[in-house]
């Protein structure tokens, strides 16, 4: 028989075989199919080793790189049905009524992950509590067999009495929980609360986890070990989760300076800062040199603006090409007005879905975001970085920091000559 | 007084004026200071130079880590070089007779190993604080702490990192195994039966067992950079990672496999812009490039695979290729044909015509060479590396895209250099078979039969001599991996074999049609 015809989306421009003239059923993929069966990732660990931190930070990424992810934290749903807390008490191992309670929100936080991985088109979900021994962890693997959910197991394991009064200070001292406390009470009541556990605690074994898949992070990630990884977003999951570190920084975002096609109000193109442009340039030296940054690294597009803009720093940059403006195709150096006079099809459909919208023999805001990945995972690498780069990408980026999803990432606010100071601080 | 007036002149001319290299298109100021590292692809690889240092028992494939790693490395652009001592050591010692040469009481041979050990790590200082390299890999048992200290006080010496790369494993089948895919050919064994060399092997492992002392990151090791590999895979330890060439290998061993599986590469069907001898573009299929589709539809049922996944660009031609084979397939923007920027659709006579100077350029260092507005073989390499990388996890896979793109592919696998990349053949309607065996990758060509244009060209004459080291200021020129200093060749086999069993007729050689200008 003969082969399908295509026929080409007019949003994404992707080809897409049509039977009678109806889409067939075959999807056009950006990339690799990442997830083909749902993904439950389980955090194993005693409070206050950055279990919430992961949790959260690796939703963030899996979601900005297109995978559907959320995280379900028990301790939430423990807040919700136990109006409030009182003391450490309740985590006491022989406290049976909150024993009775936390398996509750446990069970309900898993039926809650069935109704996202199955019902909701989720993908991965991340199970966020201690789950500190083996009966607790079989049950919820049992849960994810019975699903068809892959199960990968992440253990934050540190012993470091710094680190860990460190996180308390960051977040449980501002926990719901401690509300009424000072933060030495607080600390006090944490304290006890870690111990209630450390008793049970049965750590993911060589011997007898040899079939889990899982990942052991060792004191902040000074070391890992790795089991079984089975699948391509376990594999980046992994990659991942050995790049992030703790230590402060901050990350510079800021755009090239004005330039002459700015100017004229045309997109694109490969042109030179105007004169404002240069301005913004000195002005931004000034501004670096005041932040008196330790070991600032500087990287820019391949763009003649991005790096004009960073010579006037005087400092070594790295060119990524990687970061250069969308590719706005046949509309390249054309004003808005000549895209909807010439194009006006292709105009209106770039407001319909400016995410998934791809100029045609140019890019989408998706595109940009699978090409700015790299960036990303050296960002995380990294310590003090000046980003100088472009309108588009700069969203792209800003969407990643912020947790903004892809329905507001085009739309996001990145002025000329503004710059966006980034500094991890508690879960963001 | 010469500097003050330097510093002068430079606060009062106009900062910021650049100027685009010819043929990478890469924007540099235009005042002649001594260019500040900068990188044309990403970020600073590596700065100090790594030794990788691999340990573990004989057999446990710590070689074909060593020479796959550097394969890889080279192909995304980090200057590497293997130096196995055993290969050193075949050197000094001309015959090997038989595994009491290993034994530890052999006072006279430890001398010789001892001597051959120092002699690759004075080639490594060379390599990297002289030949321009940035990673050596020391591929050798360095089984003891005091083999293992002795290169890290030569690392240090030298401000050179050290990562280690361990390869445990206690799995009988599996160093019998790796003892029959590649020692038993070694020339230390080309006089003996398999059965014999198997058991002086087995003996020669033996030797080292009871001095070996594994890495011990929880403590003995603790500040070492290290990668534990145990079972071939199924676990990894690592330890204290530094930067970030260290973090990509750590990713890349955590990613490949030694499962036996088969790579298939091809181009889409012959295109109408084919016919029209136009680049680029998105064209559909001629009636020839149909015929293909069908014809590689044949092809891949009568290979009779587990399991094939089907890999295409975005572009419709090798889309429409892909649906004649009726199984599902992937779309990767990635495998996208090289952008040719302002000469997207054009003839080779219409760019010769049109961009005189580019089309010289182009022919001057092809790898180099960025299209004005679109993209060079260098900028196919980056993007392509998360294709390699979702290559080595899967097993059985067919990749229908582009010549330049195909080239790149082939270039990884085949470990071909970057100055060889851009004229590696990689006709239409001819399917490569891409085997795993030993270190290295078997390839069989296998032609298909239906007749198409030839959109091949040869290298210019004049730009044979090689390419320009002065067009080369900002990058570093990827190698395919270099020769092993004291040993031929002997890690990639390339066969091209005559007649497919699957097709009838099948001729190993294209037809061509030859078009004006090519």
């Amino acid at each position: 028989s003969p082969a399908r015809e295509l026929t080409q989306n007019p949003l994404q421009k992707t080809w897409e075989p049509y039977d009678n003239g109806l889409p067939a059923g075959h999807s056009a993929q950006r990339g690799v199919c990442m997830t083909n069966c749902p993904t439950l990732i389980v955090m194993v660990g005693l409070p206050a080793r950055g279990k919430t931190y992961i949790s959260k930070k690796l939703t963030r990424y899996l979601n900005w790189i297109g995978v559907p992810t959320k995280e379900f934290n028990v301790g939430q749903y423990r807040r919700d049905l136990v109006k409030k807390y009182k003391s450490f008490e309740f985590f006491l191992p022989d406290n049976e009524e909150g024993l009775k309670i936390r398996k509750q929100c446990a069970l309900a936080a898993l039926n809650d992950v069935r109704q996202y991985l199955s019902e909701e088109n989720g993908h991965v979900a991340v199970f966020d509590a201690t789950n500190t021994t083996r009966e607790r962890r079989e049950t919820i693997y049992k849960f994810g067999e019975e699903n068809g959910y892959k199960t990968f197991f992440v253990e934050s394991v540190c012993v470091d009495p710094e680190v860990i009064a460190a996180n308390i200070v960051q977040v449980k001292l501002g926990s719901p929980d401690y509300v009424d406390c000072s933060n030495d009470e607080a600390t006090e009541d944490f304290m006890k609360r870690i111990e209630c556990y450390k008793n049970s605690y049965e750590t993911l074994d060589e011997t007898f986890d040899k079939d889990l898949s899982y990942i052991k992070i060792m004191d902040v990630g000074r070391s890992y070990l790795v089991n079984r990884v089975m699948d391509h977003i376990q594999s980046r999951i992994v990659y991942y989760l050995m790049n992030i570190h703790v230590t402060p920084r901050s990350i510079y975002l800021c755009r090239h300076g004005e330039s002459e096609l700015n100017l004229k109000g045309r997109i694109g193109g490969d042109p030179g800062l105007s004169v404002r442009g240069k301005e913004f340039a000195k002005s931004l030296a000034e501004f670096i040199n005041e932040q008196n940054i330790k070991d600032l690294k500087v990287w820019t597009s391949q763009m003649k603006r991005t790096i004009q803009t960073a010579e006037a720093l005087g400092v070594p940059y790295e060119q990524w090409k990687v970061l250069n403006e969308i590719d706005a195709g046949v509309c390249e150096e054309m004003t808005y007005e000549e895209i909807q006079e010439n194009y006006p099809l292709e105009f209106a459909l770039r407001d319909q879905d400016k995410y998934r919208y791809r100029y045609p023999k140019g890019e989408s805001y998706e595109d940009l975001v699978q090409r700015l990945e790299p960036v990303i995972m050296e960002l995380e690498r990294q310590e003090n970085v000046l980003v100088i780069c472009h309108q588009a990408v700069m969203r792209c980026l800003l969407a990643y920091f912020l947790d903004k999803p892809a329905e507001q990432l085009p739309y996001l606010k990145c002025p000329l000559h503004t710059v966006l100071k980034l500094t991890p601080v508690a879960y963001g | 007084k010469v500097d003050a007036e330097r510093k002068k002149t430079f606060v009062l001319k106009m900062p910021m004026e650049l100027t685009q290299s010819r043929i990478q298109k890469i924007w540099l100021p235009n005042d002649n200071r001594p260019a500040l590292p900068r990188r044309s692809c990403g970020p600073q690889l590596a700065n100090s130079p790594t030794v990788i240092v691999m340990v573990g028992l004989p057999a446990r494939g710590k070689t074909y880590i060593s020479k796959k790693l550097t394969r890889y490395l080279n192909w995304i652009g980090v200057p590497t070089k293997v130096f196995n001592v055993g290969e050193y050591r075949r050197e000094a010692v001309k015959h090997y007779s038989s595994y009491d040469f290993f034994r530890p009481d052999n006072e006279e041979a430890m001398k010789v190993r001892r001597q051959c050990a120092l002699a690759a790590l004075r080639d490594v200082k060379l390599y990297l604080t002289e030949e321009a390299g940035q990673i050596a890999v020391f591929d050798a048992t360095n089984t003891t702490r005091e083999r293992r200290g002795m290169i890290l006080n030569f690392a240090k010496e030298n401000g050179f990192k050290v990562f280690f790369i361990e390869s445990v494993c206690n799995d009988p089948t599996v160093v019998a195994s790796n003892v029959m895919e590649v020692k038993l050919s070694s020339p230390d064994y080309r006089d003996c039966n398999s059965t014999d060399a198997m058991e002086d092997f087995m003996k020669r492992i033996n030797c080292y067992q009871a001095s070996y002392q594994p890495l011990d990151p929880d403590d003995y090791d603790r500040e070492l950079s290290l990668i534990k590999v145990i079972d071939v895979g199924r676990r990894f330890l690592v330890n204290r990672v530094q930067d970030h060439i260290q973090s990509r290998i750590v990713y890349y061993l955590m990613n490949i496999h030694v499962q036996p599986r088969t790579i298939y590469l091809c181009r889409h069907g012959e295109s109408e812009f084919n016919l029209k001898g136009k680049i680029g573009g998105d064209s559909g299929l001629s009636n020839r490039g149909k015929k293909f589709a069908f014809a590689l539809n044949k092809f891949v049922e009568e290979q009779n695979l587990k399991d094939l996944k089907v890999w295409t660009s975005q572009l419709k031609r090798t889309i429409q290729t892909a649906e004649a084979l009726q199984l599902p397939y992937e779309q990767w923007k990635a495998l996208n044909e090289i952008d040719a920027g302002v000469c997207e659709e054009m003839t080779y006579e219409e760019i010769r015509e049109q961009h005189p100077d580019e089309f010289v350029l182009r022919d001057q260092d092809k790898y180099y060479y960025r299209y004005p507005s679109g993209e060079s073989y260098q900028d196919l390499v980056q993007r392509l590396e998360p294709v390699i990388m979702e290559l080595e996890r899967q097993e059985n896979v067919l990749v229908i895209c582009h010549q330049a793109v195909m080239r790149c592919l082939l270039a990884y696998f085949l470990d071909k250099s970057a100055d060889e990349m851009p004229y590696l053949k990689c006709p239409l309607h001819t399917v490569l078979k891409l085997t795993p065996v030993a270190y290295g990758c078997r390839v069989e060509s296998i032609s298909l039969n239906i007749e198409a244009v030839n959109t091949h060209r040869e290298r210019p004459e004049e730009a044979k001599k090689g390419p320009n080291p002065l067009m080369r200021r900002n990058s570093v020129t990827p190698l395919a991996s270099p020769e092993p200093n004291k040993k031929p060749r002997i890690n990639s086999f390339e066969e091209h074999v005559a007649v497919s069993s699957a097709l009838p007729g099948c001729v190993p050689q294209e037809v061509p049609t030859q078009l004006p200008g090519q």
